[in-house]
């Protein structure tokens, strides 16, 4: 009993891991997308964040720098997108993806020194009494400070959206441009803004990866955790709570199945291998019964261009 | 476009008299002239695994035949349709001997071969052969059979976990060379193995080593290509062996041992055989006696007996008395498949689709 207790716990913990850089790349491209951008460059960002992070840490030895520069890296690239999709109205798609071949290519060129150089991870939080509770203290106090750092920018990010009126804003922007345009609010400013957030979200889910997650630095290695968090965000209904269950269902799932492989668990890897994505979709279904609440939710001016003074 | 045909007829004009130039030149500079060998990869080069191994292998080649040889590789390049058009070009480029390094390339290497009959190809891990294209692989088993010694040896709760990408033969007969070896020394010892769906997902490889320490394994092997696993066992306190690649960088205190593969030695060989025209198909099979398999990285931990223990395997296989599957060989639910005293068919071997006993869990099928 007490033993699968504590399966439990290692299970949520890791739940809470896997789900952490989901969770931070959505949030910011469902501000991005609030806004009426849709940037399909996120997994490009995130290569070149986790690069730039890894190289910072292991030059200066501190986490917080190289997150910071992970961060800096994933705005540096969506500036570049937006200086494409904004400012020279390219197509959003076309220069999204384009967004991703490069930094997957400029991510590996920047690390082709940093390959066979291993990071001491970032260790779990350790608070002396808290941490050692049975049960609670690893559910509690044993995560990683990226973990904390997520859930505090998901609360900061639902507030702003629902509450704030900068948000408000921002969600005029991204439903009636030409309206918010009316009102004299700077359309293109906001998106450039929302924009560079999505990168430095983008950019800081790929800092926890070589900071925390997989404490090296190897090409490709976010593994298309960029083309789930763009899914999520769909799956979402561009809402942030769901997000994050969407996240951890997905981050849940992975981890559950590779559990019940360890305990035995004869199930054909394959269908397992599955499983979260079928959970996505299935929610997903569930949620897109009703039609109309997709495209309630969905930001009315999501992918189109803005021409200002027109 | 008018232009443009001009241009084209001009410089095809030019054709015969080039060709004519080129056999004049021909013969002088055939003596100098290096050999132009190329090589295709099926994934980035990186620091550690399979195509590192195999990077090694051209690297040596630059510095033994110094002058004599203008090496290129082409990395990422994916099996099926853009390997033809890769392994095309790299013999239009005037490469004599081209490498491709992956099994996907098999059926991409024998059509290209088929168009340039003076060129040698040579393609791993493949079962197809031509006139000019010959195939090699490593008997990866011997490696993991040494790795469960060393895991027998020094695994307390006597059970490993084994982080595995497909349940291919390639990778069911490695999982069951490491059990048999295991078991040899430890007749109670257990291999849980979690599939993770991937042969690259530093992620998920991560999480599937984590999800094995909790179920008490102490011991991690792993058949991905990512250094996540012996990363994993490191944090967790356990120990890990490597595969590829030495890779106890990453995992200082966890890292007993790895087995390398070394394509070295068959590369050289082949050049060799190649400058001096002596090159003919076959389908080339290496392992510790040639010097393919290697145990490397050895940490400080594992105790000399332990070496010693390894070292004496490594002989016998050497000297042909002694092979990982050879009998008595059990399935997991005990039926005999091998005799006390018999070694199982080569054609067995790579067929293999059926755990061995010690395996916990049931093989996934398909």
């Amino acid at each position: 009993m007490i033993e699968a207790a504590e399966v439990a716990v290692v299970i949520l913990v890791a739940t809470l891991r896997a789900g952490t850089p989901l969770v931070l790349a959505a949030l910011g491209e469902l501000v991005t997308e609030r806004a009426g951008v849709l940037n399909l460059g996120v997994e490009g960002m995130m290569l070149v964040g986790a690069v730039a992070a890894i190289i910072t840490t292991l030059g200066t030895g501190s986490y917080v720098l190289g997150a910071l520069a992970g961060a800096l890296a994933g705005i540096a690239l969506a500036l570049v997108f937006g200086l494409l999709t904004l400012s020279l109205r390219a197509n959003q798609v076309a220069a999204g993806l384009a967004l991703t071949i490069f930094g997957l290519g400029l991510s590996a060129f920047l690390g082709l020194g940093y390959r066979d150089k291993p990071l001491e991870g970032l260790k779990p939080l350790a608070i002396p009494g808290l941490s050692d509770i049975p049960i609670v203290g690893p559910l509690v106090f044993g995560h990683d400070v990226f973990v904390y750092l997520s859930l505090v920018i998901f609360a900061g990010v639902s507030w702003f959206l629902a509450r704030a009126r900068g948000g408000l804003v921002l969600r005029a922007v991204g439903e009636a441009p030409e309206a918010a345009h009316a009102l004299g609010h700077k359309v293109l400013a906001v998106r450039y803004a929302a924009t560079a957030f999505g990168g430095a979200m983008a950019g800081l889910a790929g800092a926890y990866l070589t900071l925390a997650y997989t404490p090296m630095w190897a090409d490709q290695m976010t593994a298309g955790r960029g083309w789930i968090a763009l899914a999520l965000v769909v799956f979402a209904t561009w809402k942030p709570g769901r997000v994050l269950l969407g996240a951890y269902i997905f981050g849940g799932v992975t981890i559950a199945q590779l559990h019940l492989q360890a305990q035995g668990v004869a199930v054909s890897s394959h269908i397992l291998a599955m499983l979260p994505y079928v959970a996505t979709i299935l929610v997903l279904v569930l949620i897109a019964r009703d039609a109309t609440r997709i495209k309630l939710n969905a930001p009315a001016a999501l992918g189109k261009p803005f021409h200002p003074g027109r | 476009m008018n232009v443009l045909r001009e241009n084209l007829m001009k410089s095809l004009s030019l054709v015969p008299a080039l060709a004519a130039l080129a056999l004049a030149a021909a013969p002088p500079l055939a003596a100098q002239e290096p050999l132009k060998i190329g090589f295709v990869y099926v994934s980035p080069i990186g620091s550690a695994g399979w195509t590192y191994q195999h990077e090694l292998g051209r690297q040596s080649l630059e510095k033994t035949f110094a002058g004599k040889v203008k090496t290129t590789y082409v990395e990422s390049v994916p099996e099926g349709a853009d390997a033809e058009r890769v392994i095309r070009r790299l013999a239009q480029e005037g490469n004599k001997l081209i490498f491709t390094t992956s099994f996907g390339y098999m059926d991409p290497t024998v059509k290209v071969a088929r168009s340039f009959p003076n060129t040698v190809f040579e393609h791993a891990t493949g079962y197809k052969t031509a006139k000019n294209s010959g195939t090699y692989i490593i008997k990866f088993e011997e490696g993991r059979y040494l790795a469960g010694l060393v895991a027998g040896k020094m695994s307390k709760s006597g059970t490993a976990g084994y982080v595995a990408a497909f349940p291919i033969p390639e990778v069911i007969r490695g999982i069951n060379a490491f059990t048999i070896g295991m078991r040899e020394v430890n007749p109670k010892a257990k291999v849980r193995v979690v599939w993770v769906s991937s042969w690259y997902d530093p992620g998920k490889e991560r999480e599937a080593a984590e999800a094995l320490i909790a179920q008490g394994a102490d011991i991690i092997m792993q058949h991905t290509d990512s250094t996540a696993p012996v990363q994993a066992a490191e944090a967790k306190g356990v120990y890990a062996i490597g595969y590829h690649s030495d890779m106890s960088k990453f995992g200082p205190k966890a890292h007993l041992v790895a087995s390398t593969h070394n394509w070295t030695g068959y590369y050289q060989s082949v050049v060799e055989k190649v400058m001096k025209g002596q090159w003919k198909s076959e389908a080339f099979v290496g392992g510790i006696k040639e010097g393919m398999v290697v145990m490397a990285g050895w940490g400080p931990m594992v105790p000399g007996e332990v070496k010693k223990l390894v070292a004496e395997k490594e002989a016998l296989i050497k000297a042909g008395k002694f092979a990982p599957f050879q009998g008595p060989v059990k399935t997991q639910d005990g039926k005999e498949i091998v005799a006390a005293g018999k070694v199982m068919a080569e054609k067995d071997v790579l067929e293999m689709n059926y755990y061995v006993e010690g395996v916990e869990g049931q093989l996934p099928k398909k």
